[in-house]
């Protein structure tokens, strides 16, 4: 017995040299991988840190089919200028510290840019360092925090729009309309903090007035407390900064309660389970959404119109699924990429440069005009307000 | 008893050197950021672990809420450094100390609870403190977390690189060792250790358990709060999802791992958890192409699990392969309870 324990323990100290000298091996310079080029011609390596496992993966699922779609579109039409694309995707498991890890591993493995991460907090953990080692990244996830103050981001690019896009898109409507008192419901998390930072601030000189301010958790399974107090706060209009499944939640309870003032939701809900979830309930919902999901409606002069029937073309037919603006984020984080590339070639600096020059073009979250001032580089006409009609998505505007 | 216990404790202590040795002169041969980056995880976590293992492995008091102390840690650094402007090395002194009199204050009712009890205590005090850190609004930043926290310095000195900051990780960790090295030698570690084995005997043998077990509970969150200035110093951006009951659970973890009441139990669990996870990021994708983290998490579980039933009383056991003789391994790694 003695004998048989001793020599399980001495495979089990051997497995651990084993794990060991593995974790020098794997920390030591790689090698040039022999990807095969396209034209025999050096690969440019790039890397992406997504939300892939854990809390946000389905936000970073999206992200990863999209950019797996591009490589393989670009490598078999001879990458950029005959190079190559090498692109290394790391899940972080939406996990911060693993996202600092993660994009070390990628910038020591010569990764001349970063893509990601999906997430807020994820992106913001992977700052610093990209500031330090200067490599450009671009991040898929929304909050202006992520690029501002572009003084201390000179490196940090990001392609989701900024909230504030979505809610001057709001605050216009409820201008034209004459709605001066709102109730702003969000949901408690940074996504919804986000929305109501950036509400206060909005609201400020426009002389609307929030009249009722309320929250609830994103595991809540009834918010009708929260809307009994909006319904005696007299407002006009009620806006609700939440995702589903609690969007869809606080949606039928709306119509429950028997409210009647116009419901208006982010972005966040703007994907069919809010539909589907909220149970008929949704109709007559308004909310500010990118113009994917209403590719048809736009006017074909609009110069995104092309590109956004190309991407659900190649997406539904790769993946047999409707693509949604996580993976436009991605579409986005990556071709602009390509782009500041094939100016600039496999030189950090000149990358980062060309990334902040990037003037009028066309993505599938808008049209990208960057400036060292606005590393997002998206405006008001990136987004449009939509109305649930029967279940499906309308275009009001 | 006493002459040969401590020498058997020398002994082990050599090994120890060698295997420490190894992880200062790696990151030397392979110079990475990413490779001194891990080792500052590791070094984090094996501060707290280390903290957590004097409770746990020797007094034998569970906790389920180091995450909250880490995390704590962590906000008062931010706070004071961003907020206040406070210097970084008064801050990360005082990172310290905060968790160290919330332990102290909540300690003295909580550790009258024994085992299950205590675990659920300490869970909800972890869970209390996470809803803290995102209903804290302009304090703690919300759910959305603080950006903006400086370099710790001392003096002009600034920790500004990966280097740097893998250095003074080791270095804390190292002075904690030789700290708790001289700890369990002594009376109070010995009279730690009879209130894990039995505290009524403990306590007719003239130990003031109560007091005793709420010292090594202000420790451990003195150290798991220090462990949280520095990761807020590292990564100086801070948000409450790190600090969730998820990483709690990882700590005990990683106590179980390295072996309870062992000397070098925390820092080898901690090395063998923070590696494995890094390991399978690049190895699971090489055997199955494609693969997200949810096959190395499967992997892990696996692993660990196995790991487990091999060597129930912690990975610092398998010292005894090196010619020491099981018997008196058994002696060292005195009856664990549970």
């Amino acid at each position: 017995m003695k004998k048989i324990t001793m020599r399980l323990k001495s495979k089990l100290w051997l497995a651990l040299l084993l794990v060991l000298s593995l974790l020098i091996s794997a920390c030591s310079p790689t090698k040039e991988a022999d990807v095969k080029s396209a034209g025999g011609n050096e690969p440019y390596k790039i890397g992406a840190v997504l939300d892939i496992s854990g809390n946000s993966s389905s936000l970073g699922v999206p992200e990863r089919d999209t950019l797996l779609m591009m490589v393989e579109k670009l490598n078999a039409n001879g990458g950029v200028k005959g190079h190559p694309i090498d692109l290394t995707i790391m899940d972080n498991k939406s996990d911060e510290t693993e996202s600092v890890l993660a994009v070390k591993t990628l910038i020591e493995k010569g990764a001349l840019a970063i893509l990601g991460a999906s997430s807020s907090g994820t992106s913001m953990a992977m700052i610093k360092t990209v500031q330090s080692e200067k490599v450009p990244m671009i991040s898929l996830a929304a909050a202006s925090s992520i690029v501002e103050p572009t003084s201390e981001r000179q490196w940090v690019y990001k392609t989701a729009q900024s909230d504030i896009v979505m809610i001057n898109k709001i605050i216009s409507y409820l201008k034209k309309n004459n709605l001066n008192k709102i109730a702003f419901l969000y949901m408690n998390n940074s996504y919804g903090d986000n929305g109501k930072k950036a509400i206060s601030a909005a609201v400020k000189d426009s002389g609307i007035d929030i009249v009722a301010e309320e929250k609830f958790d994103a595991n809540d399974k009834d918010m009708t407390p929260q809307l009994t107090k909006v319904k005696a706060s007299g407002a006009q209009a009620a806006i609700v900064w939440a995702i589903p499944p609690s969007a869809s939640i606080l949606t039928k309870n709306f119509k429950d309660i028997g409210l009647s003032i116009p419901l208006i939701h982010s972005h966040g809900v703007g994907n069919q389970k809010f539909i589907e979830l909220a149970q008929g309930a949704a109709d007559g919902v308004i909310l500010p959404i990118g113009k994917l999901s209403v590719a048809q409606q736009i006017s074909d002069n609009d110069s995104q119109k092309k590109v956004l029937e190309s991407y659900i073309a190649d997406y539904s037919k790769k993946y047999n699924a409707e693509p949604n603006s996580f993976g436009g984020y991605a579409w986005d984080a990556f071709n602009l990429l390509v782009n500041a590339l094939e100016k600039a070639g496999p030189d950090r600096v000149a990358i980062r440069d060309e990334l902040e020059k990037t003037q009028g073009f066309v993505g599938i979250s808008g049209v990208f005009n960057m400036t060292p001032q606005d590393h997002n580089g998206l405006k008001e006409d990136s987004a449009v307000l939509v109305q649930v009609d029967q279940g499906k998505w309308k275009l009001i505007e | 008893m006493n002459e040969r216990h401590g020498y058997k404790m020398k002994l082990k202590n050599h090994r120890g050197f060698i295997l420490l040795l190894l992880l200062l002169i790696i990151p030397l041969v392979a110079e990475s950021n990413y490779l001194y980056s891990t080792l500052v995880i590791i070094g984090l976590y094996a501060i707290i672990v280390q903290g957590l293992g004097i409770l746990m492995g020797y007094a034998g008091q569970v906790s389920f809420g180091h995450a909250a102390f880490f995390g704590l840690g962590g906000y008062t650094a931010a706070i004071l450094t961003t907020r206040f402007h406070w210097p970084t090395l008064l801050a990360l002194f005082a990172s310290a100390i905060l968790p160290g009199i919330i332990a102290g204050l909540i300690g003295r009712q909580t550790l009258k609870l024994r085992e299950l009890y205590l675990a659920l205590a300490t869970l909800s005090f972890g869970i209390l403190v996470h809803i803290f850190f995102n209903e804290g609004g302009e304090l703690t930043g919300g759910p959305s977390g603080m950006s903006g926290i400086p370099n710790l310095s001392i003096g002009s000195f600034e920790f500004d690189s990966d280097q740097k900051f893998y250095m003074l990780v080791w270095l804390v960790l190292l002075m904690l060792l030789i700290g708790i090295y001289n700890l369990v030698h002594s009376r109070t570690g010995r009279a730690l250790c009879s209130i894990r084995e039995s505290e009524y005997a403990a306590e007719n043998a003239g130990i003031d358990c109560a007091r005793l077990k709420l010292q090594a509970f202000v420790f451990s969150a003195l150290l798991a709060g220090l462990a949280g200035g520095l990761y807020a110093f590292y990564v100086t951006f801070i948000s409450p999802s790190p600090f969730s009951f998820h990483t709690s659970v990882q700590f005990v973890l990683m106590a179980v791992i390295g072996g309870l009441g062992t000397f070098w139990g925390p820092v080898i669990g901690a090395v063998v958890v923070v590696a494995l996870n890094e390991l399978l990021r690049e190895i699971v994708p090489l055997l199955i192409p494609g693969a997200g983290g949810e096959y190395q998490i499967i992997i892990y579980g696996v692993i660990l699990v196995g790991l487990m039933i091999f060597q129930p009383k912690g990975l610092s056991g398998i010292g005894q392969y090196f010619r020491i003789p099981l018997k008196k391994q058994l002696k060292t790694d005195v009856k664990i309870r549970g």
